[in-house]
């Protein structure tokens, strides 16, 4: 029995029709997802840029004995409540230490407070309308601006809003991420390689892989508690330490890393291995020479992005007490540190409206590294893909 | 009959029909003695009591329908079949008056001695000189630079490559067409020296002048080497082997010089096969 092209095309456009409507509800959910990325990128970065720039005063000071004891008293009266505590108490000390400056002046951008800062922005402040008015008038004589934000980027946490940076939380984040390749990358490829070029196919080597894929699936803060208990307890190592909190983030890495190690040796062709095993390689030499050359812009991918969730990872690091107030930018890896996703979690605890911009600053920070480092993985395998 | 022609022990040849009597120039030494030889992939068993002596500077070609477990034999002379963790064998394959499965040998010796040509041409992903120079290397068979230069143009010359790689041999070995890229296999393979090539199908992905190329090169290179070769194809047996086996389910049903085989089979089977009765 024949149909013609009439009944079959009947037939067809009951079918075009939903798969063209598929095709519009994935469309839908897409523009969605875009339209909410969207709206938090524009959140953030209207949130977050400001945060870049910070209320400075241009103003004498004057080094005299007084100011010698009280900081003040090197600046005019009137502007004693605009500008920022840290600079006033400096002026002692610095006084302190060079006595030769006693007598002289100097003109120079000086910190505002956070309040000047927040009323130049067009937000609520706590500036009274005589100090609103003397502000004003300094702006049209251009003695107060909003100038680039040096403190931000260049030190560490602070309880007054306008000393406070991201300098401490980035180091501590480095050292960390450091600590974390270190211990992660050479155990996941070697853990890797193991299981997938030389173990044997048994019940055993199935249940460790049957355990590396639920690891990956673990909620992270159990991987803290596992870190709180082993490292720092049993072991010993110094709480809040990048030390403890990297030995803690590699243990959530691992399993990331194994995973994307065995897809990227997975991929290389058995031809090769074949070949090489055909004229005289050992299996060690297999994997060296041949194997890993090929999977390595995979592993490196893979282990790229694993650091990079571990670099967004906050809760195993408050178990080991990285999210703690650190004020100097890190020593050493024994010392107490705190890394950005933790400095962005007590910025946002904080309840002056200053640190609002300084959290939504920290976040634009983060993901300007993180996404920095996925666009490095790409190309890392654009550029080492090769065809075989 | 030639003296130089061993006596096959018919007691452990039951069904290899009469063994050949060929041209009296050709080299009669063995080069691999195979015994009772049998081989399992998991339950499975592949092969079944196989016997067959391999004679050196020969090119011996093994046909048969597909399956019939010929590439399974042809990777048991190197212990390729190490690799598939599920594989048992037993059996005596002999070279050199050595077991080549005795604990006591090293696959990577006896790979290095008997080199192998894959049927999907697999050059390393790798320049054109590194695909030669890198397993003499590895096996110290050169350490200065002159000499390894030196080898990799020798390995070309005789894998008849040399003329069309020597301006680009810092190029990758993949950039190369299908039969080149299956010349510098051969090469590759040549290079170190080995007695025995393995070829496993060795032009079925490759065009009829391609084929042809191989077949010339296998013809002067039997002058070195030994060679084992499997076939789909009955007219390259008929062409380039001297001694054909012709397997079955895992057994060899005869193994005979090529021209009698081809035009006297001993077997009934051989015969439907050869002539294209079923296969």
């Amino acid at each position: 029995m024949s149909h013609t092209f009439d009944e079959i095309s009947q037939q067809l456009k009951r079918r075009h029709r939903k798969s063209a409507r598929l095709k519009w509800v994935s469309m839908g959910a897409l523009g969605l997802a875009g339209l909410f990325l969207v709206l938090f990128f524009a959140d953030m970065l209207s949130k977050g840029l400001p945060a870049f720039q910070q209320a400075y005063i241009n103003t004498e000071i004057r080094y005299s004995e007084e100011a010698s004891r009280d900081g003040r008293q090197a600046f005019d009266e009137d502007l004693i409540p605009l500008i920022s505590r840290t600079e006033v108490r400096v002026i002692p000390l610095q006084l302190r230490n060079n006595p030769e400056l006693i007598g002289t002046s100097e003109q120079r951008w000086m910190l505002a407070n956070s309040e000047v800062d927040q009323y130049l922005k067009g937000h609520r402040n706590r500036l009274s309308d005589q100090e609103k008015a003397e502000i004003e008038e300094r702006v049209a004589a251009g003695q107060v601006d909003l100038r680039f934000n040096k403190t931000f980027f260049g030190s560490g946490d602070s309880k007054i809003a306008e000393n406070a940076g991201i300098l401490s939380a980035v180091v501590g984040t480095v050292m960390t991420m450091i600590v974390t390749l270190l211990i992660a990358f050479p155990i996941g490829v070697m853990t890797a390689i193991y299981l997938e070029e030389f173990a044997p196919d048994n019940r055993f080597t199935q249940a460790i892989e049957i355990n590396i894929n639920n690891l990956a699936a673990i909620p992270s803060i159990l991987f803290g508690l596992l870190g709180l208990a082993i490292f720092i307890n049993f072991f010993g190592v110094p709480r809040s330490s990048p030390l403890a909190g990297g030995m803690t983030l590699a243990l959530m890495t691992l399993p990331v890393i194994i995973i994307s190690t065995r897809t990227a040796l997975r991929s290389v062709p058995d031809s090769i291995r074949h070949a090489a095993f055909g004229v005289g390689c050992s299996r060690w030499q297999v994997v060296r020479d041949h194997v890993l050359p090929l999977a390595m812009p995979g592993i490196m991918t893979g282990s790229i992005i694993g650091l990079a969730q571990a670099m967004g990872e906050t809760a195993p690091l408050i178990i080991v007490g990285m999210v703690a107030f650190i004020p100097d930018v890190g020593a050493s890896f024994t010392n107490a540190a705190t890394v950005m996703p933790a400095q962005i979690f007590t910025w946002s605890g904080e309840p002056e409206q200053a640190f609002v911009e300084k959290t939504a600053g920290g976040i634009l920070v983060l993901l300007t590294i993180l996404i920095s480092l996925n666009a490095f993985a790409v190309v890392l395998r654009k550029k080492f893909e090769r065809r075989w | 009959m030639n003296s130089h022609v061993p006596v096959m022990n018919q007691q452990n040849l039951p069904d290899v029909g009469q063994p050949y009597t060929r041209n009296e120039k050709a080299c009669h030494d063995l080069s691999i003695r195979v015994r009772d030889l049998n081989l399992w992939y998991g339950k499975t068993q592949a092969l079944k009591g196989l016997n067959i002596d391999l004679f050196q500077k020969n090119v011996t070609a093994l046909i048969g329908p597909s399956g019939c477990g010929k590439s399974t034999f042809l990777r048991c002379l190197n212990r390729m079949n190490d690799l598939i963790p599920s594989v048992h064998t037993e059996g005596l394959v002999e070279m050199d008056g050595q077991d080549v499965n005795a604990s006591k040998m090293d696959e990577v010796a006896l790979r290095r001695r008997v080199g192998m040509v894959f049927q999907k041409p697999n050059p390393f992903p790798k320049s054109i000189y590194e695909n030669i120079a890198y397993a003499p290397r590895m096996h110290d068979l050169v350490s200065r630079k002159a000499d390894q230069d030196e080898l990799v143009e020798k390995a070309l010359r005789d894998a008849g490559l040399w003329n069309e790689v020597k301006d680009k041999l810092q190029e990758p070995g993949t950039s190369l067409s299908g039969g080149q890229q299956q010349r510098l296999c051969i090469a590759r393979a040549i290079a170190v020296q080995p007695d025995v090539i393995l070829m496993d199908e060795p032009t079925s992905a490759l065009d009829p002048i391609s084929t042809a190329t191989i077949e010339d090169l296998m013809d002067k290179l039997k002058e070195q080497f030994t060679i084992v070769t499997v076939t789909h194809n009955m007219q390259q047996a008929a062409r380039v082997a001297d001694y054909t086996a012709f397997f079955h389910l895992g057994e060899i049903i005869e193994y005979n010089d090529t021209k009698v085989m081809f035009s006297t089979p001993a077997q009934k089977k051989t015969e439907d096969y050869i002539s294209g009765r079923y296969g």
